[in-house]
């Protein structure tokens, strides 16, 4: 019994990081419109950034999450405002293939820097662990969960109380009549582009505590930001989360009880569903 | 980009898909093995393309599951090859049966609850998935070890049991690329074709004017996955193997799609034409990249390439192209 | 005799909600063969709706529809294609990527499967509507006015038995007006369709209609022909206020 609250424990700490990136995804949908095929992408850069940082200048991912939150930023920024905004009202094939194009780049460009060998980061501290009652939780395991919250947290008080995130939000529900009212919607599209892209980039130096970071991981972790998104409910911030630590549970339990092959299998069926039942997701509002 | 079917194919036109049709047949004869193999891989890209073509170009339906097609019609007829000694083109309409059934039930699903657009991408993404990590675990068609036919050498082709040589293979696919081709534009002049296009104009407006829209859709997403799985039948016995995870892969969905958008959607020519462009870039990359030496060169040029096709020409290379030849009346 | 004098188009009692509103409370109207009926009103009156109800866009919470005797309350709007109603939209919805040509003969595909049958019935409905010269544009690269006649050609081509034009004099200029009154009247004479049109622009409906329906807050305030309800003060005092109608 025990083993099974420790699994479940485990599978909910990285859930909230797993959620911390799909909330990144979310956020660029539910405001722009536009599906990211390049998530996962991004946050393998993000992920080969902080170990980078973390082997050079021998800094804890902590330290230089913020480094890296902020050249996420900037990136997605500059990759929103300089390219994907002219595909905005475009057809879905072409947003699809643009979006892919950006994916086989910045995975081809981290297989030209780095190699296509695993890479981990060094931890003193990788492997202790915390006792409570009887459950043993790995300490790596608790900070990523913490770093995790603590940046939906941040994120969501951009969005409740500073002017530009309730901006954007502005413009999220009704872009005509932001504009209207005078808001830059270019602006704001490319602040929550670069948004998205830092929540991957924090969600990313966390996950390199828990994982190694190779370039062909990438693909697995966009699709999961998408299943994650759709079961907890598109443009919805507790739904991002909530999808993320149920997914980092049942992850975790298929892994454990059924062929660690096959819990995928249990994770596309549950989308199945999810999209032909309630495709707002759990939280989410139906369009 | 609609062919009005009043004005018909210029006398240009008509030339240039003759020239194009008789450069194909003699192809194998002038060029090497090796040349002939990549050809293989470009009528495979584009008739793929072309199946794909139906579903989206035609009807705009999103699907990036097509993998799930390619997979059953090589199951189908490899599995009943191996086991029971059928013909492949016996077990290819097995093949083509479960691609119809499942597609057809997919679709059914997807467009009664309402799933379209990028969600119904997902689910399409997700049933291929699926079949992949089941097949993983089916031992009677070899599970992730793969499924593999005896290899046999003949010195002369047995087009019966599609035993042969590349060039053998090459015609056979060029045979199907141009039927496909034939088939695609017969079906734009008549009611169906001229009713998809209406579907993925509008649907409203298309079902205000008695248009059936769930069953054409399904009938366009069927017929799309019955063409596939004949490809993947071909590809069985071209490879001589099969491995779920490679076969059922999301990449391989993906890979499928490039060379019709690159292309361009919709259009008779576009499949074929992407698939030129993008085997041959493909190839020259992979020459560049192996004499530099350096990894992941060939993809990021790849990426690079395809970002600048989309920036430069978004509705594709064809209708580039055919302003640029004077193509008129050819869609 | 019966036959001949009873209605071809039945709306009995029909109503409609749409979370916690009101849109149409028990409307009825008919509507004869081979004549043209006005359903005029406010903004949100209710018009549109009642349009896509007998549409099939939406299912009357109450009441029924009949069209040439047979129930149709509620069928798909593909089926209600086929039962002989033809409609248009309020914003057009042109297949913008087809040729003008096409566009009618999607339409005309409902009466054959043949494309050279559709197409010479496409180009005939195309000369009626004045759009023969463009049958070879490509829709998107319309003017509004030839929108506007496309999207009726197109829903001509069908062959229905009942047309319902939905505002579609809004934008035009009066010349432009008078030339689709005077199409629609000509088709309506010369085929024997009936048609049901909403309308703002008075011009148009006083000029083609035989009998005007007009509807207020979702329920039909009065009706009769032009001239007897654009003198009802009930009419007035709804376009133009109560103290209006009192002076």
């Amino acid at each position: 019994m025990l083993t099974y609250v420790n699994i479940v424990v485990a599978g909910l700490l990285t859930g909230c990081v797993y959620g911390l990136m799909a909330l990144g995804l979310s956020v660029i949908f539910g405001v722009i419109r536009i599906v990211n095929f390049a998530h996962g992408e991004m946050m393998v850069v993000a992920m080969y950034a902080a170990l980078f940082l973390n082997q050079r200048l021998g800094l804890d991912p902590f330290v230089v999450m913020p480094a890296v939150a902020a050249g996420l930023f900037l990136a997605g920024y500059a990759l929103q405002r300089g390219l994907i905004n002219r595909y905005i009202g475009r057809p879905e094939h072409q947003q699809f293939l643009l979006l892919l194009a950006v994916s086989i780049m910045l995975t081809s460009s981290t297989l030209m820097a780095f190699g296509p060998d695993a890479r981990s980061v060094q931890l003193d501290y990788a492997y202790d662990s915390f006792e409570i009652g009887g459950l043993l939780v790995d300490k790596v395991r608790v900070l990523a969960a913490l770093g995790a919250v603590v940046g939906a947290v941040m994120l969501w008080m951009f969005f409740r109380f500073t002017r530009t995130g309730k901006s954007i939000r502005a413009c999220a529900d009704n872009q005509v009549g932001a504009q209207v009212v005078g808001l830059d919607v270019k602006r704001l599209y490319a602040v929550t582009f670069g948004v998205g892209a830092a929540c991957v980039g924090v969600a990313g130096t966390l996950l390199l505590l828990l994982v190694d970071v190779q370039p062909y991981i990438a693909a697995d972790y966009t699709l999961l930001a998408f299943t994650i998104v759709i079961v907890g409910g598109l443009g919805s911030m507790p739904g991002a989360l909530l999808g993320g630590l149920l997914v980092g549970v049942s992850e975790a339990l298929s892994g454990f009880i059924i062929m660690p092959s096959l819990k995928s299998l249990f994770s596309f069926a549950l989308l199945i569903v999810v999209l032909l039942a309630r495709p707002q997701g759990l939280v989410g509002r139906r369009a | 980009m609609m062919l009005d079917i009043q004005s018909g194919v210029s006398r240009r036109s008509a030339f240039a898909i003759g020239l194009f049709v008789v450069v194909m047949l003699v192809l194998p004869l002038l060029v090497n093995a090796y040349v002939v193999s990549v050809l293989v891989v470009v009528l495979f890209s584009a008739y793929l393309g072309q199946a794909w073509n139906v579903m989206m170009g035609f009807a705009g339906q999103l699907s990036l599951g097509n993998a799930l097609y390619v997979g059953l019609g090589a199951y189908a007829s490899a599995a009943l090859f191996v086991h029971y000694g059928l013909p492949p083109w016996i077990g290819m309409l097995a093949g083509m049966a479960a691609a119809g059934i499942a597609a057809s039930l997919i679709a059914a699903l997807s467009f009664r609850f309402g799933v379209t657009g990028v969600y119904f991408a997902l689910l399409t993404i997700s049933f291929a998935e699926f079949t992949r990590i089941a097949f993983d675990h089916v031992d009677w068609i070899g599970g992730s070890s793969g499924l593999f036919l005896p290899v046999v050498t003949l010195d002369h082709d047995d087009l019966l049991h599609l035993r042969g040589s590349p060039a053998m293979f090459y015609y056979v696919l060029l045979a199907l690329v141009l039927s496909a081709l034939a088939f695609s534009h017969l079906l734009l002049r008549r009611r169906v074709g001229l009713y998809w296009q209406a579907i993925r104009e509008d649907q409203a407006a298309a079902q205000a004017l008695g248009i059936d829209v769930f069953r054409y859709k399904i009938a366009a997403v069927a017929l799309s996955a019955v063409m596939t799985a004949v490809a993947g039948g071909l590809m069985a016995f071209y490879d001589n193997n099969l491995y779920p995870d490679t076969i059922f892969a999301v990449s391989r969905s993906i890979d499928i799609i490039i060379a019709p958008i690159i292309g361009g959607l919709g259009t008779l020519f576009g499949p074929i034409l992407g698939a030129i462009v993008l085997t041959m870039l493909s190839e020259t990359t992979t020459n560049v990249s192996a004499s530099l030496g350096v990894n992941g060169l060939k993809q990021w040029i790849y990426g690079a390439s395809l970002l600048v096709i989309v920036m430069l020409q978004p509705a594709g290379l064809w209708p580039w192209l055919k302003s640029v030849l004077k193509l008129d009346g050819v869609r | 005799m019966q036959a001949m004098t009873a209605p071809l188009l039945e709306v009995e009692s029909i109503s409609k909600r749409f979370s916690g509103l009101q849109a149409v409370d028990t409307v009825s109207f008919a509507v004869p063969r081979g004549a043209i009926v006005g359903l005029i009103g406010p903004n949100g009156a209710g018009k549109t709706t009642i349009f896509n109800l007998i549409a099939g866009v939406f299912r009357p919470d109450a009441g029924a529809i009949r069209l040439d005797g047979v129930d149709i309350t509620g069928l798909r709007p593909d089926l209600a294609c086929t039962a002989g109603i033809g409609r248009t939209f309020q914003v057009v919805r042109p297949f913008g990527a087809l040729t003008v040509l096409d566009n009618v003969m999607v339409g005309a595909f409902r009466r054959t499967t043949s494309p050279s049958e559709a197409r010479r019935s496409a180009r005939q409905i195309l000369e009626r509507v004045g759009l023969a010269d463009k049958a070879s544009a490509v829709a998107s690269g319309l003017t509004l006015p030839e929108r506007k006649r496309l999207e009726a050609a197109r829903a001509l081509a069908t062959g229905p038995k009942l047309l319902l034009l939905d505002e579609v004099m809004a934008g035009l200029r009066p010349v432009e007006v008078d030339l689709m009154v005077r199409v629609f009247a000509d088709l309506s004479r010369e085929m024997g369709l009936a048609i049901l049109l909403t309308e703002h622009v008075m011009r148009a409906v006083m000029a083609l209609s035989h009998h005007i329906v007009v509807v207020h807050h979702g329920q039909k305030i009065c009706e009769g022909p032009p001239e007897a309800v654009a003198r009802d003060p009930k009419v007035i005092t709804c376009y133009l206020g109560a103290s209006r109608a009192t002076a």
